[in-house]
């Protein structure tokens, strides 16, 4: 079922799904397998909706019994049975992508600082020589984990590039660590997904992922 | 006594005198329950502009119909109004309106409280309505996140409207929740036993309870946030060892219950009408209780599932989607029940059943996107985007107003008196359906494809444009179908025919009623032997009349109707309950000028509207009671019962039980708020402690302790006849409180570092206060059964008042402890 999807999806995405900020025109890891998981949920979901309308047609057709017959098959079965299983297997597959998804400490991941600021991102990271301060705009080497460090200087904001991964909240006095990756180079779009005040529609920044020439030319400071 | 002379009778007593001077001391359970139907329709009508206006602005990229602080107010708004206005009243108005005709009862427990409650939410609710009319409506979001509506960042008034306006608002919804539980535990008609109960009780009662613990976390964030704001305490203040998430969990563990006390209701009206639809019972009785009950006791371990994206440790994660995702367990066990009741009936196709069809589709997507966005990974993907936009809509249109609509229908030949006329209703059905379909059903797309909650306009390039047109045109579609209900329903009540009495053949007691309703409801109350009363004995509406039940023999100009032993439903005793009067008007007033002079600032002229509500309160209780003893009176069937007056267990005694259970989640909340704090919120810890005050505390236990005990003696005296010493003793109660209350607040100045230094010592003056004025509550309670004892209402048979006393002077006791041990806990730590 998984591998359908996987191969599937590129399809998919053509007939209507692309576009600078689809959660469903991935371009990374995190963002490809909750698109997967969406596209598995949905068939699903279309299955039991059409059970339903199913059943209902079907009772004004049916040839009435009378009384209260069917209550192990109406309650146990269908109304017990059936979604505790399903949901069994849904919250099994999701706790472990879930698990997979969570920034863990590695080897090789680059750590980046990001601030939410009304209404603009700073992000600050290593360079060759000292720390590199952007605004608005990450830079990030393509094909390999980044860890955002988020933070926020006034209220709360939210950091979302939805063709890469999920969102996660820059909380002022809390740091929350959200893991990132680009598997080709490119530019993504990115925007504060929680409610900031008059000017949140225009927050909003771009991830530029580089391929490992560009990448050590941004670490050298020299504008990619 | 015939038929038409007991119906001048006891119309006689029950009524209210004609014109506006009647009007505004009503206190009958009908008409309060129409007003609030009917304010709630008013307040829907003008949430659904302001969400005409959304869609108006969303409908093109780049628009600039309103700017952003115009669109901030318009979201902000349409949230509040549709929650707070129009949901929760809704179903308090039609609770209010037909539980005690369900239950065979004559009024609800305590008709003085739901006027009251009804003019709390006119007036509140005008407040908000005013702040849009005057451009200074909240515009931080239905959810009030911290810090962006605390001081710094939402200078205006705009938040202190929300956070005093809502409060406002939610005495109304604390005052039905205690009164839809007592009703429906005592108020019934003899023989109800709880497993003969009409389902549609069944979930008001749980839809109740419900609210009566889940509404006292977001009464004390908003008293946190306004008290933040107004004096500078930093509960939510990340610099001074507050936290925003504190916030965030205060409201979700009221928000998210909150959207299962909206479906349930509605759940019940579904599981009321489908039925009678069907020609048949409802499948599963039993299994359906029990569902209710999982549901409401998960619907309290899913609130995090807001917060998904807050940074909380996955596994934690885990246990709240788990919880969240099991909630659709019991709901799917509804709806194949629903099913199953088709498939054993005869379903017709009337238009209640069009509506309930719906509602069937509409409420199944809403739950399987529901479902989808139990699932972490993909809530990070779709939280706060458009995607959860059309999830809560299916939810609570599909869960919410659907079946309102075909309860509507359901039950408007009771409200009118009349049959339905046109056949707008399936016209204005599919106008609602299609439209509600084509701007929802997109918008799930929308919010994949990226766009955010909350914004006032977007760029063209981002592909979204097409489908918000749709969803537009969509909403107006639905628009012009609601308008299509509202004639409909204009058309019923002013042109239609006279209906027959039971027009749909249903089987439950308040079709035993003649329509339009008497204002007394029945002439006389049934003995109750089955579920559908109705359906075993036809002729049971003219039996009533006759006066072949309990009851049936006016006395004394009082307004009578009886309680049962809860399970058993055997008669236990006659209950009187007050007739109209002004004061719940004045004293509404009076509150809301104590609302007014905290939003423009005037703290230290709100203490004048508080003494107000205090006299105010001494005089609700002190007009009732009696000062003679009646013993048992005959109650018709050969059976005598005492008044309540005279009884155990009155419903005043329950009221205040869990009245105090709602107060003691507010006190659990703020402990929780004070541990959370210690736990989570950034620097910590606090610059300074709690020094000494170990001995004012010894003080303060030692005089709550004596409080309490006294007032235990002085119940005991009164019981024993010793009327005097219980006097006494009770004014030595009240002495021994206002000890307490002094120790408390010396406590404070003395130990305690300021307030407003750090979140460590706000939170420890929020316990003080919270144990002082509880204290001040008891005091006030021993205080009056003491004149209560010097004016002859109380005897040795006539005990509800001092046990009434007793529960809020032990509640104080309890409470006074805690607190302490929780204050003055960081001073004994090395």
């Amino acid at each position: 079922m998984l591998h359908v999807l996987r191969v599937a999806m590129p399809a998919l995405v053509t007939v209507g799904c692309s576009g600078p900020l689809s959660t469903l025109d991935t371009a990374g890891p995190a963002a490809r397998d909750v698109a997967i998981l969406w596209w598995a949920m949905l068939a699903g979901a279309g299955v039991l909706t059409l059970l339903v309308v199913l059943l209902l047609a079907l009772a004004f057709v049916h040839r009435a019994r009378d009384g209260q017959t069917g209550v192990s098959l109406w309650l146990g079965w269908l109304g017990v049975a059936m979604p505790g299983a399903v949901l069994l297997v849904l919250l099994g597959s999701a706790l472990v992508l879930g698990e997979q998804m969570i920034a863990r400490p590695a080897p090789g991941v680059i750590v980046v600082e990001a601030t939410g600021h009304q209404w603009f991102w700073e992000f600050r990271q290593p360079g060759a020589s000292g720390a590199i301060t952007t605004r608005d705009v990450l830079h990030i080497p393509a094909g390999r984990p980044i860890h955002v460090r988020l933070a926020a200087a006034d209220v709360i904001h939210g950091f979302w590039v939805p063709r890469l991964a999920g969102k996660m909240d820059a909380i002022p006095g809390h740091v929350n660590v959200l893991r990132i990756q680009a598997a080709q180079p490119g530019v993504f779009e990115g925007q504060c997904a929680e409610f900031c005040g008059l000017e949140h529609a225009a927050h909003r920044f771009r991830v530029i992922a580089h391929d490992e020439a560009g990448w050590a030319a941004f670490q050298r400071g020299e504008a990619p | 006594m015939n038929a038409l002379r007991r119906h001048r009778a006891l119309t006689a007593i029950w009524g209210s005198a004609p014109g506006w001077r009647g009007s505004i001391a009503s206190v009958n359970h009908s008409d309060i329950g129409r007003r609030f139907i009917l304010a709630a329709f008013a307040f829907f009508a003008i949430g659904g502009v302001l969400a005409m206006m959304i869609r108006a602005q969303l409908a093109t990229p780049g628009s600039a119909f309103v700017g952003p602080d115009i669109y901030n107010q318009l979201f902000t708004m349409h949230g509040s109004i549709m929650m707070f206005l129009f949901a929760i009243p809704m179903f308090e108005g039609l609770a209010l309106y037909l539980l005690p005709k369900l239950l065979g009862s004559r009024d609800m427990a305590f008709p003085r409280l739901s006027a009251y409650g009804w003019w709390c939410y006119l007036f509140g609710g005008s407040i908000l309505i005013a702040s849009l009319a005057l451009g200074v409506a909240p515009d931080g979001g239905w959810f009030m996140y911290t810090p962006l509506s605390s001081r710094a960042y939402s200078p205006g008034v705009n938040a202190d409207v929300w956070l005093l306006g809502v409060t406002f608002v939610e005495i109304s919804a604390i005052a039905a929740a205690v009164e839809i539980t007592v009703s429906i535990l005592k108020l019934r008609a003899p023989g109800m036993r709880l497993d003969r109960m009409p389902l549609f009780a069944w979930y008001l009662l749980i839809t109740a309870l419900m609210m009566i613990v889940a509404f006292p976390p977001l009464i004390l964030g908003s008293i946190l946030l306004e008290v933040e704001r107004a004096f500078d305490w930093p509960f939510f203040d990340p610099a001074r060892g507050g936290s925003p998430l504190l916030w965030q969990h205060l409201f979700w563990l009221f928000g998210h219950p909150e959207v299962y006390i909206i479906f349930l209701p509605a759940a019940g009206v579904v599981s009321t009408v489908l039925p009678v639809m069907a020609r048949t019972r409802i499948l599963g009785y039993g299994w359906i209780v029990a569902a209710l009950l999982a549901m409401a006791f998960l619907s309290f371990g899913l609130w995090v599932h807001h917060m998904f994206a807050t940074g909380i440790p996955h596994m934690a994660l885990g246990f709240f989607s788990a919880a969240s995702a099991l909630v659709a367990i019991p709901t799917a066990l509804q709806v194949f029940a629903w099913i199953g009741t088709l498939w054993n009936g005869r379903p017709e196709l009337k238009l209640p059943m069009l509506y309930l069809l719906g509602f069937f589709l509409t409420f199944v997507i809403g739950g399987l996107t529901g479902v989808m966005l139990a699932m972490v990974p993909f809530n990070w993907q779709a939280h706060d985007t458009h995607f959860v936009v059309a999830h809560l809509h299916y939810v609570l249109v599909g869960g919410f107003i659907f079946p309102m609509l075909a309860g509507a229908y359901y039950w408007l030949p009771h409200f009118t008196g009349r049959a339905r006329a046109a056949s707008l209703g399936k016209a204005a059905f599919w106008l609602i359906f299609l439209g509600f379909n084509f701007t929802f059903f997109l918008m799930h797309l929308t919010g994949l494809l990226g766009m955010r909650r909350r914004v006032h306009t977007y760029p063209e390039e981002m592909g979204w444009a097409w489908l918000n047109l749709l969803s537009s045109i969509g909403s107006f579609v639905m628009a012009f179908g609601f308008a299509l209900f509202a004639i409909d329903v204009a058309l019923q009540i002013f042109w239609s025919r006279r209906s027959r009495r039971n027009p749909w053949n249903a089987g439950t007691l308040e079709w035993a009623i003649p329509i339009p309703t008497p204002v007394y409801n029945i002439a006389s109350l049934p003995h109750v032997q089955d579920r559908e009363p109705l359906a075993t004995d036809p002729a049971l509406a003219v039996k009533l009349a006759r006066g072949e039940g309990y009851l049936a023999v006016p006395r004394h100009g009082w307004r009578e109707t009886m309680a049962v032993e809860t399970t058993t439903g055997a008669v236990d005793h006659v209950v009187v309950l007050p007739g109209n009067t002004r004061l719940p008007i004045i004293t509404a007033a009076v509150t809301g000028s104590f609302f007014l002079c905290l939003l423009f600032g005037f703290y230290w002229l709100a203490l004048v509207p508080l003494a107000g509500v205090v006299v105010l309160a001494w005089r609700w209780a002190w007009v009732l009671g009696s000062r003679e003893d009646f013993g048992p009176l005959p109650i018709g069937q050969g059976q005598a019962a005492l008044t309540h007056r005279e009884a155990v267990g009155a419903p005043g005694w329950w009221g205040s039980v869990f009245l105090l259970v709602a107060d003691g989640t507010l006190l659990a909340s703020l402990l929780f708020g004070y541990a959370f704090l210690w736990v989570v919120a950034p620097n910590w810890p606090p610059p300074a402690r709690i020094e000494g005050g170990l001995l004012l505390g010894l003080m303060a236990s030692a005089a709550t302790l004596a409080g309490m005990w006294l007032q235990r003696r002085s119940l005991a005296a009164a019981c024993a006849g010793r009327l005097i010493s219980a006097r006494h003793t009770a004014t030595a109660a009240a002495a021994a409180q206002a000890v307490s209350i002094v120790a408390l607040m010396s406590l404070g100045i003395t130990a305690l570092p300021g307030p407003e230094t750090h979140a460590y010592a706000a939170a420890g003056w929020a316990l003080l206060i919270y144990a002082a004025l509880h204290a001040a509550i008891a005091l006030l309670c021993s205080a009056f059964v003491s004149a209560r004892l010097a004016s002859g209402h109380v005897s040795g048979t006539r005990l509800l008042e001092p046990s009434i006393a007793r529960l809020f002077s032990d509640y104080s006791g309890a409470a006074t402890l805690i607190v302490l041990v929780c204050v003055l806990a960081p001073a004994m730590a090395p």
